[in-house]
């Protein structure tokens, strides 16, 4: 479970594994050269001070341009190698962390500042722990080893000395920076998460907070957020630092040091030089490992929470609360249009114990049937839409399908066979085209037009200048709500599945509008299809093969709606609260 | 825009941090100064040790510079962290303090998820330009003088060199630094959408289900990623070929400096303590603006979010807004030939109107009509095009629009609720309300159901935008916020939009309740509003008309009935 975070950054790598050892390597290369380059030509110098012949100084020369050279062409390649491998990783996790959130229920908790927060900074979190952590810290230790094995071929106490300086960068400063970092890391990154959501609220909800005046308190939250981040960042700084001045005073301590001990030792004078020279670099090297280690532990927080996201088992969200192997059978799910759809004695228990959300409700829908239900809010209607589209798994019977159960179906099929406007129906910051085609991907301009002009939006659409390319604003912000109501049924009726659900198809719209768009509907819906109404609305109902009265989770009436009209119950007292209301409002009319 | 590599405005709009600058400026100076008296030392040590001698002196004096520069370092850290905090906090309360100020009117073109990442991950790229790069980019006017000036009088011919191939560094940085902007800041509008696109689909999930689209949108995520990657790596291939270019005019520098200074060595025209420090120093001359340059593209990222934030937060964009105290009780609300326009459209045309205190309106029209705007106009969010709108007299302008809107009780179309408790939600405008009070709203507002129903009752945390209640519950939270306002106007924007029949019945008696004794402003779809209404007006089009009522609640309060040119029979078909 600790490890969870390392495991899982691990699982991701290995399928790029190759690049990035490769550009561990070279990151190696690029080091060793820079400390061949400065030892070379202090070797140069000093050899040359001793007057020996041209001739003995020809390779040092030559070595000191080549060095030169080849350190900056492999910087370069290193670093282009290791961010395109870790980029790769990063389109993988991005993948599958929205595959992860698609697959799982909406649940209350579920904060979009939050999601938003962890897709952008957590995966990014990732993408540094690789490219800043794993490719230095391997080539710190090929470099330290080296520079070790090399010292030791000149004066064994150079070497010792050089060891424990390289063991205090390496090792012991690291590890005071993973100590110092990890409380604050592990406070930093919730106060950002609040911050997140601070401003999704300020921005998302200014006039609500504006017009009750609670946009002081609001951002004066927010500032507290802000300003307790800025103090936790100030403090953090002053170990961290502290940490980056004793990685100095090492390097330069270990440098005097190996001086002292190769002139004790008697080594040659003219090594004493290079050694000194190179163990600057190999120090100063090493000390890559400091920053490793404090990404490391800052991103640790981060990572962990990605973890969880990236087990998508496979991107198939099936029912809400039951896992269902969704096996896509098409041949006993023919594609065409009549279907006929059954529900049969079902009961919905959200949590056991308490009062069903539907209890023992049976509906035949062979195809072409048309059927509203209504009822009072709470009665059930959302749960019955919510099994008939296979989202709520039955607690006891069944929705079937031409015979098989609706979750049985593929996520994709059902959405084709059973579907179209549900409550909360999202619309997209995309262009109107976009958030059509959502119903029917591939659907040419002439069938936009058509589910367009049934919904009642082809007259908007024709007065943008953009028209089916007019952007609509974040959830549909720039249209207004009767709309972005006609833009939702335009998607679910493009859509056009074998069973057509529409919940408050025409909710927002005037009397008048709605009665227009609800007659638009039901003529351009082909007699084979089924429908599904639900609404509060009882006007234009008469065109229903059947209305369904739920309460409380039961059905308490059925039949046509002259029937209902006539019989005592629910229906009748709706219906003549509504004409009355209705007549009031036509009575305005000079 | 700003290609320079220190925004003038950061010393005007962020005046705390000055100081800061400052001192981070003395430090560079001193830096210098250091690096200078170590490689001193060090050379010292280095030709007394290649004749095999301990130079005690050089030794103490090295390891006592060393020690200096590691207290300076430390220093340095903290004056930049504690100047990147500072900064982001300033800029983050003036990022979201412009959404207050602006007003919600302003907000309607920009993109939430936008913002959002700005305010967060946008400005802590800030850390990266303010610990790494402007340190740097001290000590790369400094150092470079430094190690010049010394290596003037140690030998001339070197320093010659260095000065010649030291301009290269910046020469080249411009050349191939300014692409890497311009990609750079591509990649950053790339990122700041792909939040955006996160957080929207993110949104639209249950819908993208409902169409059996979510495993397809796995794929467009995906294809956006792999976009952003391709783009990204464009970048850095431009980025790093200015790193490898500056690192190339640094190293091959080294060797122009290390191999004539070694042969004239052998000629003997030079000691070995003069040729170790022209070694020394020679790379600490480029050291600075190679590690500002190969910083500049993180950077970047940094200067284009504080760009980004200058831009959103300049001041004086911002809507002007009145001081005066409006009038305690108000008795006449007048619209003078109010016209609204924005970028696309005509909301309201040449609007004339007077609502007298006490008077119930309802308000009716097709959608898109200009219903909303009318009550924008009341609350302050739209401000007329051309007209004014009097409140007993004095223009709503000049008003305090926060004392202004405490008078206002407001119902919106679609209520934004808070990730917060339900009471919280409720207690919106009135955070000290008492129990009773908040227990008293929640019955007129017909939701003591709902409450009953969930897990804690009122304390029951809600998620993001009010995740967890229906739309009908959400209204009915949006109306017993307006219950617990009290206020002498209410205006309701369709507030039984989202309610079936006997929910509508309930919150009709309540909102009956709510209108008694105020002055109350209706858009109204349902007929059933209009029931109680003494006035109704028809918007078209941004036109508005006067419809008698029938129903007749007319007391003569000046509602005279005034029959549109158009009839009733135009909206209602």
């Amino acid at each position: 479970m600790r490890l969870a975070a390392e495991r899982a950054a691990l699982r991701l790598a290995r399928p790029y594994l190759r690049r990035l050892v490769g550009a561990g390597l070279l990151a190696a290369g690029t080091e060793l050269a820079g400390l061949a380059l400065m030892a070379t030509a202090t070797w140069l110098l000093v050899t040359a001070a001793g007057r020996p012949p041209l001739d003995a100084l020809t390779v040092a020369i030559v070595g000191v341009r080549a060095l030169a050279i080849s350190r900056g062409v492999l910087r370069y390649t290193e670093r282009l190698a290791g961010h395109d491998a870790v980029l790769r990783i990063i389109t993988d996790v991005r993948a599958r962390v929205f595959a992860t959130l698609a697959g799982r229920p909406a649940t209350a908790d579920q904060r979009s500042g939050d999601a938003l927060s962890r897709l952008v900074s957590d995966v990014e979190a990732v993408q540094d722990l690789l490219l800043r952590v794993l490719v230095p810290g391997a080539a710190a230790t090929v470099v330290a080893v080296l520079a070790v094995a090399g010292a030791a071929a000149v004066s064994p106490a150079a070497a010792v000395a050089l060891a424990v300086g390289l063991f205090v960068a390496g090792v012991l400063l690291p590890a005071a920076a993973t100590a110092l970092t990890r409380r604050s890391a592990d406070r930093i990154a919730p106060l950002r998460g609040a911050l997140a959501v601070d401003a999704v609220d300020l921005t998302h909800g200014a006039a609500d907070l504006a017009a009750f005046g609670a946009t002081g308190s609001a951002l004066q939250r927010a500032t507290g957020h802000a300003r307790e981040l800025a103090r936790l960042e100030r403090r953090t700084a002053v170990g961290g630092a502290a940490i980056d001045g004793a990685g100095t005073l090492t390097a330069g301590a270990t440098a005097a040091a190996v001086v002292f001990a190769a002139l004790n030792a008697g080594a040659d004078g003219v090594l004493v030089g290079v050694l000194a020279v190179g163990t600057l670099a190999a120090v100063e090297a090493t000390l890559a490992l400091v920053a490793s280690a404090r990404q490391w532990r800052q991103l640790r927080t981060a990572l962990s929470r990605v973890a969880p996201f990236l087990d998508a088992p496979a991107p198939d969200p099936g029912p809400v609360g039951r896992t269902v192997v969704a096996a896509e059978s098409p041949e006993r799910a023919p594609e065409g249009p009549g279907h006929d759809c059954t529900i049969d004695g079902v009961t919905v228990r959200y949590r056991a114990g308490a009062a069903p959300a539907l209890d023992g409700v049976g509906l035949a829908l062979p195809a072409g049937r048309r059927v509203a239900i209504v009822g009072p809010s709470g009665a059930g209607k959302s749960t019955l839409l919510g099994v008939l589209t296979g989202a709520v798994a039955p607690t006891a019977g069944a929705a079937t399908l031409d015979g098989t159960p609706i979750t049985a179906y593929g996520p994709e099929r059902r959405a084709r066979l059973v579907g179209g406007l549900l409550a909360e129906a999202y619309v997209f910051h995309a262009t109107v085209r976009e958030n059509l085609l959502l119903g029917r991907p591939g659907a040419t301009d002439g069938e936009l037009a058509a589910a367009a002009a049934v919904a009642g939006l082809g007259d908007w659409v024709d007065d943008q200048p953009a028209r089916w390319d007019t952007v609509v604003g974040e959830d549909g912000a720039q249209l207004s709500g009767g709309q972005r109501q006609r833009l939702a049924l335009a998607r679910a009726l493009l859509a056009a599945p074998a069973v057509l659900v529409l919940d408050e198809p025409t909710e927002g719209l005037d009397p008048a509008a709605a009665d227009r768009v609800l007659d638009a509907v039901l003529a351009s819906l082909a007699p084979e299809r089924s429908l599904v109404l639900v609404t509060h609305r009882l006007r234009g109902l008469d065109a229903s093969d059947e209305v369904v009265v739920l309460d409380a989770g039961r059905i308490v009436q059925r039949g046509t709606a002259a029937e209902l009209a006539a019989a005592p119950g629910w229906y009748r007292e709706q219906w003549q609260m509504q004409q009355a209301a209705e007549r009031g409002y036509t009575a305005l009319a000079p | 825009m700003s290609r320079r590599p220190f925004d003038p405005r950061l010393l005007r709009r962020v005046p705390a941090a000055r100081r800061q600058l400052a001192a981070l400026g003395a430090l560079g100076v001193v830096a210098a100064a250091l690096i200078i008296t170590q490689a001193t030392a060090l050379a010292a040590l280095l030709a007394a040790a290649a004749d095999g001698r301990l130079d005690r002196a050089a030794l103490a004096a090295f390891l006592a510079t060393v020690a200096a520069r590691a207290v300076l370092l430390w220093a340095q850290g903290v004056i930049a962290a504690a100047t990147a905090a500072t900064v982001k906090a300033t800029l983050r309360a003036e990022l979201l303090g412009a959404v207050g100020t602006r007003g919600p009117g302003w907000l309607a073109g920009q993109r939430a998820g936008q913002l959002a990442t700005l305010a967060g991950r946008g400005l802590d790229a800030l850390d990266a330009y303010f610990t790494g790069y402007l340190p740097q980019l001290v000590l790369s006017v400094t150092v470079p003088i430094a190690v010049l000036a010394r290596l003037t009088f140690a030998d001339w011919s070197t320093a010659v060199v260095i000065a010649v191939t030291l301009p290269l560094i910046p020469i080249f940085g411009a050349l191939l630094g300014w692409q890497a902007q311009a990609a750079t800041e591509r990649q950053w509008r790339r990122l700041s959408r792909l939040g955006g696109h996160f957080l929207d689909m993110v949104a639209g999930l249950p819908t993208l289900r409902a169409f059996g689209r979510a495993r397809a949108q796995v794929e467009v995520v995906r294809r956006m990623a792999d976009g952003h990657r391709i783009a990204t790596m464009r970048t850095l291939r431009i980025a790093f070929l200015s790193a490898l270019v500056l690192e190339l005019v640094a190293t091959l520098s080294v060797a122009l400096v290390a191999v004539p200074v070694g042969l004239r060595l052998l000629g003997g025209g030079l000691t070995l303590q003069t040729a170790l420090l022209v070694l020394l120093l020679a790379p600490e001359a480029y050291l600075p603006l190679r590690a500002a340059g190969s910083r500049f593209h993180a950077s970047m990222e940094g200067l284009t979010a504080l760009n980004e934030a200058f831009t959103v937060t300049a001041p004086a964009a911002g809507a002007p807004t009145g001081r005066r105290l409006p009038p305690p009780a108000p008795t006449e609300l007048r619209f003078e030939n109010v016209t609204v326009e924005y970028d696309r459209t005509v909301a309201l045309r040449d609007v004339s109107l007077t609502i007298h205190a006490g008077e119930r309106i309802a308000v009716v029209g097709p959608s898109g009509a200009g219903k909303s705007t009318l009550l924008g106009l009341l609350l302050g969010f739209v401000t007329p095009t051309r007209g004014r709108i009097l409140v007993d007299g004095v223009d709503l302008a000049t008003l305090d629009p926060d004392v202004w809107r405490r008078q206002l009780a407001w119902v919106p179309q679609r209520a934004h609720l808070f990730a917060a408790s339900l009471a919280d939600n409720i207690c919106l405008g009135e955070p000290d309300a008492a129990p009773e009070r908040v227990r008293g709203a929640v019955r007129a507002a017909a939701l003591d159901d709902v409450v009953r129903h969930l897990p804690d009752g009122l304390d029951t945390l809600l998620g993001e935008r009010g995740h967890g209640l229906s739309s009908g519950q959400r209204q009915r939270v949006a109306l017993a916020r307006a219950f617990l306002r009290d206020a002498p106007i209410v205006l309701l924007d369709e507030p039984t939009a989202r309610l079936d029949g006997a929910a509508e019945a309930a919150v009709l008696d309540a909102t009956r309740r709510l209108v008694a004794g105020r002055t109350a402003l209706l858009v109204a779809h349902r007929p059933a509003l209009l029931r109680d209404a003494d006035r109704v007006l028809r918007v078209d089009d941004g036109r508005v008309t006067e419809l008698t009522t029938s129903a007749g609640a007319t007391d003569g309060t000046g509602a005279t009935g005034l029959a549109g040119p158009v009839g009733l029979t135009g909206a209602l078909g």
